[in-house]
Formats: structure tokens, C-alpha cells, sequence
């Protein structure tokens, strides 16, 4: 993944021990350091795990394509449920929504003929159609959104088996399938990387942009803060970062290059992420969210338009369900009554996984995503080692509890004074 | 009647960095109606909940004798164990519960481990009666009014054979009827044999009912006052209450008062939990350019209400009234109304209302004027920096960074950004809600400071202060405000503590 922790998530944890101030602020700071980075410490170590388990076959080129591929729709969820669970809400329908909105977009292009990109457009407004409902309940009228959400999940399922029955509706469309389970053509042919066999050129440079993006922006964002006189990462560290970020997307680009090229969905999830990350660091709208999780009655007292804030992240939950909808029943080739049931409770694990606090305010968009790799590399893992299904579940209901109990410890070991 | 019933010696309790009691005596005779008096901070709940067990023993020094024993409560069980009971402010009934199902909360009649519901209903009634409150005992808390709630309040202290019984502020949310009605109880209770200890800031009410009244002041006992004996008056227990000197904690300064800012007209306000009540009443007041203003009021006499109604209508219902701003009738509907025509309010409840306690200083500084910040939609997170670190060094807010966690930081710190974000949005007007609640005298100082700079700049600046002391040091004019009505408007030459305290102790006839 193209997923690289972005400077911001280890600035407050760099700067160096401050003349111990009047507030003892250093314990605090190496918590933080640790809450936040813990879950990329973890995630290594699952990786490490499962590759010695399985003897390297988890990250042969194609299993890396399989986790990415596999885990599309729920990681566009959680990049939807990160944003209500910071803003201090939960969204227990998404799975429903899923289901109707591949429901929607079946009966458009398949039995009307519509022409996908009108299709997946209209399917999209439903989506937020959907979202703008949940979140009318529970923004304007106050009812709160686990059980508004709790109701659509019903609603939602119901209203898939009216328009399915109990059949399912496909084949979909070329370019809707290439979407879900296709990839990047290769356009510039294939190149010999010696030992490695052959791999596609144009992800390569894919690849290879992607770094110069990274150290290009990273390296604007120090020099631009060194200029404001803010806490910069010395040097060898910020080098010594980059240069992680570095291999481990030049890595997987290979191992992908050496397949079958660049799925799709990793395309349309790494445009998401970074779109996402924006939005909630820099973005007024971002901010926002977490002001009203973080402190609902200071947000409202500081003429944040609270209401308006919790509609519009619902009605973005309600478009990336459909978009994950779309792509779910685009990967089977079928929509399907019973479609994305529970992957609102994987989307929500992610979140939680990936770093967000029960009582809000707390999350960041890469967290989530590496919270959901990290129980599609379970997953997938556990299967290639031959697990049963009932041992998946028990270890990432584990995953979770211990990652929730950290979360839960270290805010408590930081004397948090709340 | 010289049967000391409770003596509490030399109570002294402390909190991180306040003495909140230090060296207290009460003595209280069986029978008697004794009151407590003192301004809000004076120590009284303190003293209440060390007596109550709410403070463990041992988290306080002191020796506590109740009828002849010594007392080391653990909980407020053994103090109710022993016949105290501690009636609070804050009424503490389930309301979805029945009258009978509260007055037995914890106390279940049951047999056998079931409840018999026949003999709690029966005797809840038996209760009602003495209490004088007419309705059933199964009828829902939720059901009744404050008043009568809080004689539900004394009949669930009834039931648990209660010896000495503290009131906190009884009759503060109740009407004229439903508090000479509880006082009437009180003295029925007293004859009965039960002693009451009432807090109240209604001095009318305790020269009316008590026998003699305690006076605490800055957590000391001042002195206790027989109101049969000794010649009691009003104006006696007050200069009690405040008599304080002013020393040097308020820094220098003269106001050049400009034109006037801000006129607030004819402003009422309605409860929007307790329908029908009026909580501000026909309040005027003028706010003018350099000019700092204090609004004095006990505890509930709406002046929180008063504020966060004009702040874009944050707080109550049916308001109605004019604000004029520079000349211009306004309507503010919100928060964001209020804040771009150049209104602020800091609210005196700073970790529950002011801050995000999880996030940064830079974060909580540009909080209420992020646009600021933003170039079409996007925040320069830079200039954010900059602009938090500008407000660090000219507020003088003690963190090793502008990206410290607000909540690690101690309560001066902690007004210090609030007052900076608000001062960010660039307003004429400052309301500053309690500025210095629960902080510390050196921090005090320099809120005051920046309160005179504010002035300086050209604004005008409201401050609600509980402390007389502080609004006599800072303000040039002080309004004072009673059961929701302004009873007076007091220019700093003519005001003192006493005749401050007369207008807002005013009654409510």
C-alpha cells in the first residue's frame, strides 16, 4: 500500500524533551507517541508473523494483490466510519447500504441498460440519498445514531430483497468488474528485474512517482514549518522515514508489477486515503469533526454548525457505501440480497483498530486503513495456514479487545485529567 | 436546648493548591434550625460533604462528635446510617421512577428479597403526609414540580430516621409558595425533634426560620450568631459574609469610556426545561467601548442564562428583546451570528463548555475563528502555528508548546487559552463568564491584566463574577441581578460589598 504515515503523526511525538515546563508535559508525549504509532508497530509485527507462518506466501505478488483486492470495500467503509466514529457516532448500517446500492446499480445497468458511469453516478446519489435520511434522524432530530442506524440496517436489508427478491441480478458490465477485480493494463510493456522475473514497466513508474510524491511533499511540509520555527524531525530521522515509506511502497509495487499490474481498487483507495487524510487535517470541514467529538457543547459554543457537521458526514458514509457497493457486487459479478452483511461491524473494527476513541475526537483516516489491513492480513493469513473459520474469528475478536484495551490503558497510564 | 446534637473541630481540607476549609468550628444544638451563611466559595458544600462522609474521613484533619461519639465516616452510607442526611442543591431522584420506588432507593422493603410492594406504597404515603404532599406514591417523580420534589427529598430522609438534616440551598429553584411551604415544614420537622442545618443565600428566609446562623468566609468560620439573643440583622450577617479588605490583587487601571457598543433591551428569557419559568426578566443594560462592567447575582439568579441567551441565543427558550449594536438593532439566531458581529462569550465552565480537552493549544486557539486561517476551506496549518505561538507569548500561557494537550494544563493556563480564542475572533464585546473560577491568585492577577487591556484596545468587556471583591477591584460599573430581574447599577465610586450584596439579595416579591 501507497500508504505512508504522514509526518504529522510523529511531530508531537519528536520534539525533543522540552525544558520540563510547569505543566510535566514529557510522560504525555511518549504516550501519544505510542498510542498513535503503535498500531504501524503492529501491523509490522502481524505482517513479520504471517510470513514466517506461512513460509513467505503472504507476500508473494499475487496474495498481496488478493489482500488489497478482497478488503477494497471494507476499507472504503472504514474510511467513512472513521469520520462518524471521530465525530463521536457509529454506523451500524452500512452493510444494509452496501447491499441496496449494488441492488440499485444491478437493476440500472443490468436490466436497463443504463450506461455504467450514469449508473454508478446515480447509484452514488442514492447512497447519499440514504445517508442524507440516517442523517436527518439523527443530526435534526435527535435521535441517536445507533439506533437510527440500528433501524436502517433493517430498513435498508429490506429494501434490497424488494428490489432483488430473492434472486441475485448480473452480470455487470466490463468496465464496472475491471473496477472491482481488474487491473492497469501494461501499457509500456515489461522490463527484467533479474532475480525477480519479469515486471510491468508502467507500475513501476507508478511506483516510482509515487515516492518522488512523497519525498517531494514531506520535504515541502519540513521546510515550510522549519520556516515558521515549528519542531521539525532531525534530520537522519525524517531521512530515515522517508526511506521506510519509500521501500514499502516500492516493495508492494513490485510484487504487484510482478503479477498482474495495479489493481484498480488500489488506484481508486490510495485517491481515497489521500483525499480523506486532506480532508480531515487540513480541511475547515475535517476540523470540525473533530471539534464536535471531541467537545460537543465547546464546538456548538464556538459556532461550529454541529448539526450541519454530523448530516453531511452521514450522507459521505451513504456515497462510499455505495461506492463499496458497487465494487462488491461488481467482484462477484451479481448483486446480492444478502450482500455486505456485517461489514459494517469490520468497518467499525477497523476504526477502533486503527487508533479512533470510543468517546470520539480521536482518529485519523491512515489509522482506520491500517486497522482494516490489518484484519484482511488475518484473514487472509489464517487461511493460507489452513485456520478455521471459528480460529479467524477468535483471533480477530482478540485483535480488537486488545487493541481497544491499549487504547484504553494508555489513556489511563497518561493520567488523562478528564 | 443546650444539648450539643454535632461539633465539628478545627475541619481544615484541602485540594491541590487551595485551602478550601482551614480550621472550621460548628456546633449545632438538637432542635434548632441552624444556618449557614457565606458567599458561593466560602466553603459551605465543603464543610457539608466532609460532614455528610462525601470526603472520606482522613482526606480532611479535623474531629467530627455526632451526639457525644466520634465519627470517622467513610461514605455518605455511614453517615446516613448514623441519622445524617444531606439534602443537595441538585435534586438526586430518579425521574422515571415512582415517589414511593425514590423514597425507598436502596432502602427496599422487601421480604424475603422481594419487594413488597404493598407495605412500600403504604408507607411512602404514611411519609407524603408528614411532609404534607398530596399525591400518590406511585405517581412519577417526573410528574412533579421542583418543589415538590424536594419534599420528596425529605420524606426519603424521613424514612431513614433522620437525626440532623442538611439542606443545600433549598429553596433557590423554588417559587415564593413552595418555599414558605417547605420552610413551614422545617419548623414542623424542628418541633418534631429533628435538627435541621439549612444553607441558604436568602438572608430574609434564615432570619425568618432559623435559631442561629454560622458564618463562613474565605473556608473559615467568622462567627455564630444567635438570632433569639443577639440583636441579628441583615445587613450584620453581610458585612460578615464579605468583610474583606481589598489588598493589591487587582492591577491598576483608569477606562476611557467610549460611545456605547452594545444595548441589550427589555431581554426575557424562558427556562427550556421548566415550562413557563421566567429566568431573566426585562433585564436592561448598556455596554460601552473601554469600559469594563460587572454583573454581580448569587448562584441561579440567571446571570449564565443572561449572557448565553444574547450569545446567539445558546441558552432558553421564548426569548424575547432588542440588542442594539453600535446603534443597529441585531438579530443574532446562532453561535456564529453572535461571533461575526464581534460577540464573545467565555463560559465559566471552561473543561465542560470552553475547551477540547483532547486536542492542542493551537487547536482550541483558532477553534471559533478557523475561517481565519483558511483559504477556501483549507486551513494554513502554518499560519495556525504562528498565530497560537503569537498568542502563547503575549498571554503568557505557561506549556512547553503550542501543541501540548489543553487538558494537561493547569486552570490558569487553561482560561488563558480560552480568553485567546475568543480574543481571536476580534470582538467588540467580551462577556467573561466567571474569569477566575478555580484558579489560582497569581493567575488571577494576570487575567485581570488582560481584562485591562481588552478595555484598553476598545473593547467592552462584561464580566460575571460570584466574588464581590473581584468586581469591586476590576469593573468601573457593576450591574447587579436577583431572581432573574436587574436590581441595581452601581458605578465603582458608590459601590461596596454591602450595598452590592442588599441589591442581590433583593427579594423576589
Amino acid at each position: 500500500m501507497s500508504v505512508a504515515p504522514t509526518n504529522a503523526d510523529f511531530a508531537v511525538a519528536e520534539t525533543p524533551a522540552a525544558p520540563a515546563g510547569p505543566t510535566g508535559d514529557s510522560p504525555r508525549r511518549y504516550n501519544l507517541n505510542l498510542r498513535q504509532s503503535g498500531i504501524y508497530i503492529a501491523f509490522a509485527l502481524i505482517v513479520l508473523l504471517f510470513t514466517v507462518l506461512t513460509g513467505g506466501d503472504l507476500l508473494a505478488p499475487q496474495n498481496i494483490s488478493n489482500i488489497i483486492v478482497q478488503n477494497s470495500y471494507i476499507l472504503i467503509l472504514a474510511i467513512g466510519m472513521i469520520l462518524i466514529i471521530i465525530a463521536g457516532h457509529i454506523d451500524l448500517s452500512a452493510g444494509s447500504v452496501v447491499a441496496v446500492c449494488g441492488a440499485v446499480a444491478a437493476v440500472l445497468m443490468v436490466e436497463h441498460d443504463v450506461p455504467w458511469p450514469l449508473a454508478l453516478l446515480i447509484t452514488l446519489v442514492v447512497g447519499g440519498l440514504i445517508g442524507a435520511w440516517q442523517g436527518y434522524w439523527i443530526a435534526y432530530f435527535g435521535i441517536p445514531a445507533f439506533i437510527v442506524t440500528l433501524a436502517g440496517m433493517l430498513l435498508f436489508r429490506a429494501l434490497t430483497l424488494t428490489i432483488l427478491g430473492n434472486r441475485g441480478i448480473g452480470p455487470f458490465p466490463d468496465e464496472v468488474r475491471t473496477l472491482s477485480n481488474g487491473f492497469t493494463e501494461g501499457y509500456l510493456g515489461n522490463i527484467g528485474l533479474g532475480a525477480l522475473g519479469g515486471a510491468d514497466l508502467f507500475s513501476l513508474l507508478v511506483g516510482v512517482v509515487a515516492v518522488a510524491g512523497i519525498v517531494f511533499t514531506q520535504w515541502r511540509t519540513r521546510s515550510a514549518r522549519q520556516q515558521y520555527g515549528q519542531v521539525v524531525d532531525p534530520m537522519p530521522l525524517f531521512i530515515g522515514k522517508i526511506a521506510v515509506a519509500s521501500f514499502l511502497v516500492i516493495a508492494v509495487i513490485v510484487q504487484l508489477a510482478r503479477f498482474k499490474n495495479l489493481p484498480w481498487v488500489l488506484v481508486l483507495l490510495a485517491f481515497l486515503v489521500l483525499a480523506y487524510s486532506l480532508l480531515t487535517n487540513r480541511a475547515v470541514f475535517g476540523r470540525q469533526i473533530y471539534a464536535v467529538g471531541g467537545n460537543l457543547q465547546a464546538a456548538t459554543l464556538s459556532g461550529v454548525k454541529v448539526k450541519s457537521v454530523i448530516f453531511w458526514i452521514f450522507v459521505n458514509m451513504g456515497v462510499l457505501a455505495a461506492l463499496a457497493g458497487v465494487i462488491f457486487a461488481g467482484r462477484l459479478n451479481q448483486a446480492n440480497p444478502t450482500a455486505g452483511a456485517n461489514f459494517e461491524l469490520d468497518a467499525i473494527a477497523a476504526a477502533f483498530i486503527g487508533g479512533a476513541a470510543v468517546q470520539g475526537g480521536v482518529g485519523k483516516v491512515v489509522g482506520a486503513i491500517t486497522g482494516g489491513l490489518i484484519m484482511g492480513v488475518i484473514n487472509n493469513g489464517m487461511s493460507l495456514i489452513g485456520a478455521q473459520s471459528e480460529t479467524v474469528l477468535l483471533v480477530k475478536g482478540a485483535v480488537l479487545l486488545a487493541a481497544v484495551a491499549f487504547d484504553v490503558w494508555s489513556k489511563r497510564r497518561a493520567g488523562a485529567s478528564r | 436546648m443546650s444539648d450539643t446534637i454535632l461539633r465539628m473541630q478545627d475541619i481544615t481540607k484541602t485540594f491541590p493548591g487551595v485551602k478550601a476549609l482551614q480550621d472550621v468550628n460548628l456546633s449545632v444544638t438538637r432542635g434548632e434550625i441552624h444556618a449557614i451563611c457565606g458567599e458561593n466559595g466560602a466553603g459551605k458544600s465543603t464543610l457539608m460533604k466532609v460532614l455528610s462522609g462525601v470526603y472520606p474521613h482522613g482526606s480532611y484533619d479535623g474531629e467530627i462528635t455526632f451526639e457525644g461519639e466520634e465519627c470517622r465516616f467513610s461514605g455518605i452510607r455511614d453517615s446516613e446510617h448514623r441519622g445524617i442526611v444531606i439534602i443537595h442543591q441538585e435534586l438526586a431522584l430518579a425521574p422515571q421512577l415512582s415517589i414511593a420506588e425514590n423514597i425507598f432507593l436502596g432502602n427496599e422493603q422487601a421480604t424475603r428479597g422481594l419487594i413488597d410492594w404493598n407495605r412500600t406504597n403504604h408507607a411512602a404515603g404514611e411519609l407524603l403526609r408528614r411532609v404534607g404532599l398530596h399525591e400518590s406514591p406511585v405517581t412519577p417523580i417526573l410528574d412533579l414540580g421542583v418543589g415538590k420534589q424536594q419534599l420528596v427529598e425529605i420524606a426519603k430522609a424521613l424514612s431513614k430516621r433522620v437525626k440532623l438534616l442538611i439542606l443545600d440551598e433549598p429553596t433557590a429553584a423554588l417559587n415564593d409558595e413552595d418555599s414558605s411551604h417547605l420552610l413551614g415544614l422545617l419548623r414542623g420537622l424542628r418541633d418534631e425533634g429533628i435538627t435541621c442545618v439549612i444553607i441558604s443565600h436568602k438572608l430574609n428566609e434564615v432570619m425568618a426560620i432559623a435559631d442561629r446562623v454560622t458564618i463562613l468566609r474565605d473556608g473559615r468560620t467568622i462567627s455564630t450568631m444567635d438570632l433569639q439573643a443577639d440583636e441579628v440583622t441583615e445587613d450584620k450577617i453581610i458585612s460578615g459574609m464579605v468583610g474583606r479588605d481589598l489588598d493589591h490583587r487587582y492591577p491598576p487601571h483608569s477606562s476611557h469610556v467610549g460611545e456605547e457598543v452594545l444595548r441589550i433591551e427589555d431581554w426575557t428569557v424562558h427556562s427550556p426545561t421548566q415550562h413557563g419559568r421566567v429566568v431573566v426578566s426585562n433585564a436592561n443594560l448598556t455596554l460601552r467601548r473601554g469600559e469594563i462592567v460587572g454583573l454581580a447575582g448569587l448562584m441561579g439568579a440567571g446571570r449564565t442564562e443572561l449572557a448565553m441567551s444574547v450569545f446567539g441565543r445558546s441558552y432558553g427558550t421564548g426569548i424575547s428583546g432588542r440588542l442594539i449594536k453600535d446603534g443597529q438593532e441585531i438579530h443574532l439566531r446562532s453561535v456564529r451570528d453572535a461571533i461575526k458581529h464581534g460577540i464573545a462569550y467565555a463560559t465559566e465552565d471552561r473543561k465542560r463548555y470552553g475547551l477540547n480537552l483532547i486536542e492542542d493549544i493551537k487547536r482550541n486557539i483558532s477553534a471559533a475563528a478557523l475561517g481565519k486561517l483558511a483559504k477556501r476551506g483549507w486551513v494554513d496549518e502554518n499560519e495556525e502555528f504562528k498565530t497560537a505561538n503569537g498568542f502563547r507569548d503575549s498571554m503568557n500561557i505557561k506549556a512547553p508548546s503550542v501543541l501540548s494537550v489543553t487538558g494537561k494544563l493547569s486552570g490558569g493556563n487553561q482560561q488563558k487559552v480560552v480568553l485567546s480564542k475568543w480574543i481571536f475572533t476580534n470582538p467588540d464585546v467580551l462577556i467573561l463568564d466567571e474569569p477566575t473560577r478555580g484558579i489560582d491568585v497569581g493567575a488571577k492577577y494576570e487575567i485581570y491584566t488582560i481584562i485591562n487591556r481588552l478595555a484598553d484596545e476598545g473593547k467592552a468587556v462584561l464580566v460575571i463574577s460570584s466574588e464581590l471583591p473581584e468586581l469591586l477591584g476590576i469593573c468601573d460599573r457593576i450591574y447587579t441581578l436577583s431572581a432573574g430581574r436587574i436590581t441595581g447599577e452601581v458605578a465603582r465610586a458608590e459601590a461596596t460589598q454591602e450595598n452590592l450584596m442588599t441589591l442581590m439579595t433583593k427579594g423576589t416579591e
